[in-house]
C-alpha cells in the first residue's frame, strides 16, 4: 500500500479532504476540471447565516493545502483496479497509482432557463441567485437600483417536471440572506420572497429569517410563482397564489431573483460507472449506509464527500470531507 | 344594446401594486410586531371567538398585507380582546395591541 490518494474535485470538499489527508501523512492528488480551485465557493460573495466572506473562507481552506498536487483543467479518463490499487489515467494522459479515491465532485447549479415560465434569459430583469451573488462580489451598482425586487424559492427544486423532486435545502436561507443584503445596499427597495415552505433548519437561520421580517421588512408570500411576463414598461409582472388567503396574486417588479437549486453533477453517471458504484433516482451518488456512514461506497477504497451525495451546506460538506479522510486512513491502516 | 344576461364579475386577484402602503407603515410603526408573523395559525386556533364567529387574526394579518382592509376589519369585528392569542403567539407579537391598532388605522373613516 502506498500512501497516495486521489481526490476528484477541487471544491471545498476536495480541498478540506486533502488537508486532512495531508495532516495524516498522505500524498494527495486533486483533479479539478476548472482552471482554479474552490468550485462554487469561488463564485460566492458571502455565506449564510453570518455573512462570512466566501473568499476569506476559501483562502483559509487553501492555506493548508500547499502540499496537495493539483491537476487543473483535467478530468479523470479511466480508472482501473489492479489488486488493491487504482490506476488512473487523466485527460492530460498523466498516470497515477493510488491506494484510495475520494469523490468530491459536488453539484451542478440548476440551469434556470429550463423553467421557461420564469423568463430567465428572456427578460433582462430576471437573474439567478448566482448572478446576484456575482453582483455583490463585483459591486455591480446597476443591479441594486431596482426598487421592487422578488425572490423565487425552489427554482429547480421540489419539481418533478425538471426531474428534481428533492429539496435543495440551502436556497431558503440563501434567499433570505440575499434579500437582507439587497436591502442593505438599497434600503428603499420593497422585497418579496415567494416560498412554499421556509426551511430554516440550521443554527442562526431562523434568526436571519426573523431579522428579514423585523429589521428589513421583507414580505414573505407563501405560494409558488406560476409565471412571469414583461409589461409595456419593461417591468416584470409576477403571478402566484397567496395560499394563506387562497387568492391569486399579482405584483409588478423590477428585478426577480430565481433561487436555482442544487442538481446532481452532470458527471455523476460517468464517475459512478468508472468506480462500480451507483446513482440514485435523483442522480446523486448512492450511499449503502446513508444513516451510519455518509462517506462509504460499495467499492472498497472509494469514498464520497460533500454534495456529490445530495444538497449540503458548507459546514456539512467540510465535516464530511474530514470524515472521508478518516475513512481513507482507517481503510489504509487496516 | 341587447342584454344577454352576462356580466363581468370583479377580479378576486390580489394586486400588490395597488395597496395603501402609507397605512401599512403607520400600522408597522404602532405595532412593529406585525411584521414578525409567520402565519403559524396558533392565534386563530386558540381564539375563543373564532369557534363561533368569523374571527381570525392570522387571516386578518394576511389580508392587511394584501391590502384587503375591509376583509381584515370584518375578521376582527367580533374579537373580545381576551388575549389568548397574545399568550400563545410563538413570535411574541403583542396581538392585542396589534388588533387595537388595526381597528384604529383601518377603521377610521
Amino acid at each position: 500500500m502506498n500512501k497516495e490518494v486521489l481526490v476528484i474535485g477541487g471544491g471545498p470538499a476536495g480541498i478540506e479532504c486533502a488537508n486532512s489527508l495531508i495532516s495524516l501523512g498522505y500524498k494527495v492528488f486533486i483533479v479539478e476540471k476548472c482552471s482554479e480551485p474552490g468550485g462554487h465557493l469561488r463564485k460566492w460573495d458571502r455565506l449564510f447565516p453570518y455573512g462570512v466572506s466566501a473568499s476569506d473562507t476559501l483562502d483559509k481552506l487553501l492555506q493548508k493545502s500547499g502540499k496537495a498536487i493539483f491537476f487543473y483543467d483535467t478530468e479523470v479518463q479511466t480508472i482501473n483496479q489492479v489488486d488493491e490499487k487504482f490506476v488512473i489515467t487523466l485527460s492530460d494522459d498523466t498516470q497515477l497509482h493510488v491506494s484510495s479515491i475520494v469523490v468530491a465532485t459536488g453539484f451542478t447549479l440548476f440551469p434556470a432557463a429550463k423553467k421557461e415560465e420564469y423568463g430567465y434569459g428572456i427578460y433582462n430583469g430576471v437573474i439567478t441567485n448566482a448572478d446576484l451573488e456575482d453582483g455583490f462580489k463585483t459591486h455591480k451598482k446597476e443591479l441594486f437600483k431596482a426598487n421592487r425586487v422578488g425572490f423565487v424559492h425552489c427554482v429547480g427544486s421540489r419539481d418533478e417536471k425538471v426531474c428534481n423532486r428533492h429539496c435543495s435545502k440551502v436556497c431558503c436561507v440563501t434567499a433570505v440572506k440575499q434579500a437582507c443584503e439587497y436591502k442593505d445596499l438599497n434600503p428603499d427597495a420593497e422585497v418579496y420572497c415567494f416560498y412554499m415552505d421556509l426551511r430554516m433548519f440550521g443554527r442562526g437561520y431562523e434568526d436571519l429569517y426573523l431579522k428579514a421580517q423585523n429589521k428589513y421588512g421583507i414580505r414573505f408570500i407563501r405560494g409558488r410563482v406560476s409565471e412571469v411576463a414583461e409589461d409595456v414598461n419593461g417591468c416584470l409582472v409576477v403571478k402566484a397564489e397567496d395560499t394563506l388567503t387562497s387568492r391569486p396574486l399579482k405584483v409588478t417588479l423590477d428585478l426577480l431573483v430565481l433561487m436555482s437549486g442544487m442538481s446532481k453533477n452532470d458527471d455523476n453517471d460517468k464517475i459512478a460507472d468508472m468506480l462500480g458504484i451507483k446513482t440514485e433516482e435523483d442522480g446523486f451518488l448512492s450511499l449503502p449506509e446513508p444513516t451510519l456512514n455518509n462517506c462509504q461506497t460499495v467499492t472498497d477504497g472509494v469514498f464520497l464527500a460533500g454534495s456529490v451525495t445530495g444538497p449540503k451546506t458548507l459546514p456539512e460538506t467540510l465535516n464530511e470531507a474530514r470524515a472521508a479522510a478518516l475513512s481513507v486512513h482507517k481503510y489504509l491502516s487496516r | 344594446m341587447k342584454e344577454f344576461g352576462y356580466s363581468l364579475s370583479p377580479s378576486s386577484r390580489v394586486d400588490l401594486d395597488k395597496i395603501d402602503k402609507i397605512k401599512q407603515e403607520r400600522l408597522f410603526a404602532l405595532e412593529p410586531g406585525f411584521r414578525k408573523c409567520m402565519a403559524c395559525g396558533s392565534c386563530s386556533a386558540t381564539c375563543s371567538a373564532g369557534n363561533f364567529t368569523d374571527v381570525s387574526l392570522r387571516r386578518a394579518i394576511a389580508y392587511i398585507q394584501n391590502g384587503q382592509d375591509l376583509a381584515a376589519l370584518s375578521l376582527l369585528k367580533h374579537c373580545m380582546l381576551c388575549g389568548k392569542c397574545l399568550v400563545i403567539c410563538p413570535r411574541g407579537i403583542n396581538t392585542r395591541n396589534l388588533i387595537m391598532n388595526v381597528l384604529k388605522v383601518y377603521g377610521e373613516k
